[in-house]
């Protein structure tokens, strides 16, 4: 698979090709089911002002705890707020640590996973160093890191982000021990290119695929994660609207109120199920060895 | 044998090396004084002058890792600053909770996961293949909080089956211990399932293509005793794999379902901890669990030569 996705680029027929990939792509329905999803998400966080949202966070507490209805369609909180307003700007903030996570995470992972993979002396160390990351739970590293440097929505984004690193990095590594051997890389050392140039021009573009897919799984997880540490009141400030924090401000009323847990809970989900399905989309056409490997 | 657990051991060593630095260094890696950050907002200068030299943040790095690896090495943990406990009582105390929820949800995840994954297998492309794999990723993406929701208000709120929340200890009977856990564990179990059931099916699916599978069929073996004789047990060594992988996955969830149920165990401890900045328990439970991850994946090499007398180490 390697070596055709490198003649791929070389070929003259590349054009068809890259329309072949997209044409699959196109086809699949859960490609299709998951970016449509996506899409309206990241629409309705984008143009959040312009849904019939109101303030998110005007209060009003004659309407206090008011269950769905025509003029509260997720209905209100204990201190009057529209639901799906908060819900809705909520979108942005999931949406935003998915994308700023999933960047932070899979740049750092393939800086790692590259250096590891072609410099024997960084391999021992770094690996290493990821393998320590990997036995912390990464929740657990999470809440501690934001706990102690302040929450914020960087703090969460860089919390979130380092325990996805060594996953990226391993994956990388592993792309790059292949590569090394192939003959054309082996070609192109022998005629001197100098090692940045053999990175980017050689090894990087095999490690877009996987990476791809792989990003899809980091956002998918980091949406969640987010969600869960503003739900256990350690993420994002509870003055900003998050689908978690507003999850962690309904616990209380859960048995009055059920609606305050469930609108975001389920938006939540619809999300992530969206950006996993995506994912197992992607992976069946961009990366058929690891669909093997997987065998789903 | 031995000798091969000696080496195991010693590769552990750097593992455990780089968790006691991070865990070490976290507090020192926010921005600001450590001694200001523990002490709060509300704080006095005596005050954090107090928790800086109890804490020995005054004298220099090295000496303070160096002492804290010291104390460690003796089993002890360090001291509460919201409780004055020893770490590791409090740690004990709320052991039999989570080690209850996590082994419960274990069983449940294995038991079902596991013949769920050999059937979408053995009826590969069929619709029962396909209602197995989109259940599982279904519970890859519903978040245990959300639904532990939805279980308290369909199974506890609306019929009553169920407690809301709430933990009773195994001392007090069998029968509240696991009706008090029931909701819980299922919430918990979702995405095990769905990561148990997928790498099942792929690894029966693997074994069934083998050739002694094809002999064993044309020998005349019932399509049960194929299964379960020749492509499970070949199975086994991925699945055991991935149960050590999603080990550190459970104990996120672990803290996350102790909230949602009101369960007083090691996740409770660590958020409320957490929102106390009460430090040395956040790094005791962190450090603690860390330790759990290496040892079940230390556990989980050695099971590799139980379920595949091929391995020989």
């Amino acid at each position: 698979m390697i070596s055709a996705f490198r003649k791929v680029e070389w070929n003259p027929a590349a054009g068809r090709a890259e329309s072949r990939a997209w044409a699959a792509l196109r086809r699949h329905s859960g490609v299709r089911f998951g970016a449509a999803v996506i899409a309206g998400l990241a629409a309705a966080a984008l143009f959040a002002p312009f849904l019939g949202t109101g303030d998110p966070a005007a209060l009003d507490p004659a309407a206090r705890m008011r269950g769905p209805s025509g003029e509260h369609w997720f209905g209100t909180d204990m201190y009057g707020r529209d639901l799906y307003a908060r819900a809705v700007y909520g979108a942005r903030i999931s949406l935003a640590v998915g994308l700023c996570v999933t960047a932070l995470s899979v740049l750092a992972g393939l800086l790692v996973g590259l250096a590891a993979g072609y410099l024997r002396a960084v391999d021992a160390v770094a690996m290493r160093v990821m393998d320590g990351v990997m036995a912390i739970p990464g929740i657990l590293l999470a809440i501690a890191m934001i706990a102690l440097a302040g929450a914020s929505l960087t703090t969460v984004v860089v919390a979130i982000a380092i325990p996805e690193i060594p996953r990226v990095a391993r994956l990388v590594r592993g792309v790059v021990l292949s590569i090394r051997e192939e003959p054309y890389v082996e070609a192109a050392v022998t005629v001197g290119t100098p090692l940045p140039k053999l990175l980017f021009r050689h090894v990087l573009p095999n490690t877009i695929a996987p990476l791809i897919v792989q990003g899809t799984y980091v956002c998918a997880s980091a949406i969640i994660v987010e969600a869960l540490l503003s739900f256990l009141g350690a993420g994002i400030p509870p003055e900003r609207p998050s689908w978690g924090n507003i999850m962690a401000e309904g616990r209380a009323l859960f048995q009055v109120a059920p609606w305050i847990v469930f609108f975001p809970g389920l938006l939540l989900a619809l999300a992530v199920l969206a950006i996993n399905v995506l994912g197992d989309g992607l992976r069946d056409t961009l990366d058929p060895r690891l669909a093997r490997r997987t065998g789903t | 044998m031995l000798a091969f657990l000696l080496r195991r051991l010693l590769a552990t060593a750097p593992v455990v090396g780089v968790v006691a630095v991070f865990v070490f260094l976290l507090l020192h890696l926010g921005p600001g004084d450590p001694a200001t950050v523990i002490a709060g907002d509300y704080a006095s200068p005596e005050d954090i002058e107090r928790i800086r030299a109890r804490l020995g943040l005054d004298r220099p790095l090295y000496v303070q890792f160096g002492a804290w690896v010291g104390r460690l090495a003796q089993g002890d943990l360090g001291t509460s600053i919201f409780s004055n406990l020893p770490v590791a009582t409090l740690i004990g105390q709320r052991l039999e909770p989570t080690l209850s929820l996590a082994a419960l949800t274990l069983v449940l995840a294995v038991s079902v996961a596991v013949p769920l994954g050999a059937l979408a297998a053995w009826r590969a492309g069929s619709w029962i293949d396909r209602a197995v794999m989109g259940f599982a990723v279904l519970g890859f993406s519903v978040p245990v909080f959300v639904l532990g929701y939805a279980l308290i208000w369909l199974f506890a709120i609306r019929t009553g089956w169920f407690p809301v929340q709430g933990y009773a200890p195994i001392a007090e009977g069998l029968g509240p211990f696991l009706h008090r856990l029931a909701l819980p564990a299922v919430a918990l179990s979702a995405v095990y399932i769905a990561l148990i059931a997928r790498i099942a099916r792929a690894a029966v699916l693997e074994a069934l293509a083998e050739d002694h599978v094809r002999t064993a069929r044309a020998k005349g073996l019932p399509e049960r005793l194929v299964l379960l004789r020749h492509a499970l047990a070949n199975a086994a060594v991925p699945i055991v794999t991935v149960i050590g992988i999603g080990f550190s996955l459970l104990i996120g969830g672990v803290v996350v379902t102790e909230s949602v149920f009101n369960i007083p165990g090691l996740g409770r401890l660590t958020v409320d901890a957490v929102l106390r900045r009460d430090y040395p328990v956040i790094q005791g439970v962190i450090l603690a669990f860390s330790a759990a991850c290496v040892v079940v994946n230390l556990l989980v090499d050695l099971l590799y030569t139980v379920f595949d007398p091929r391995i020989r180490y």
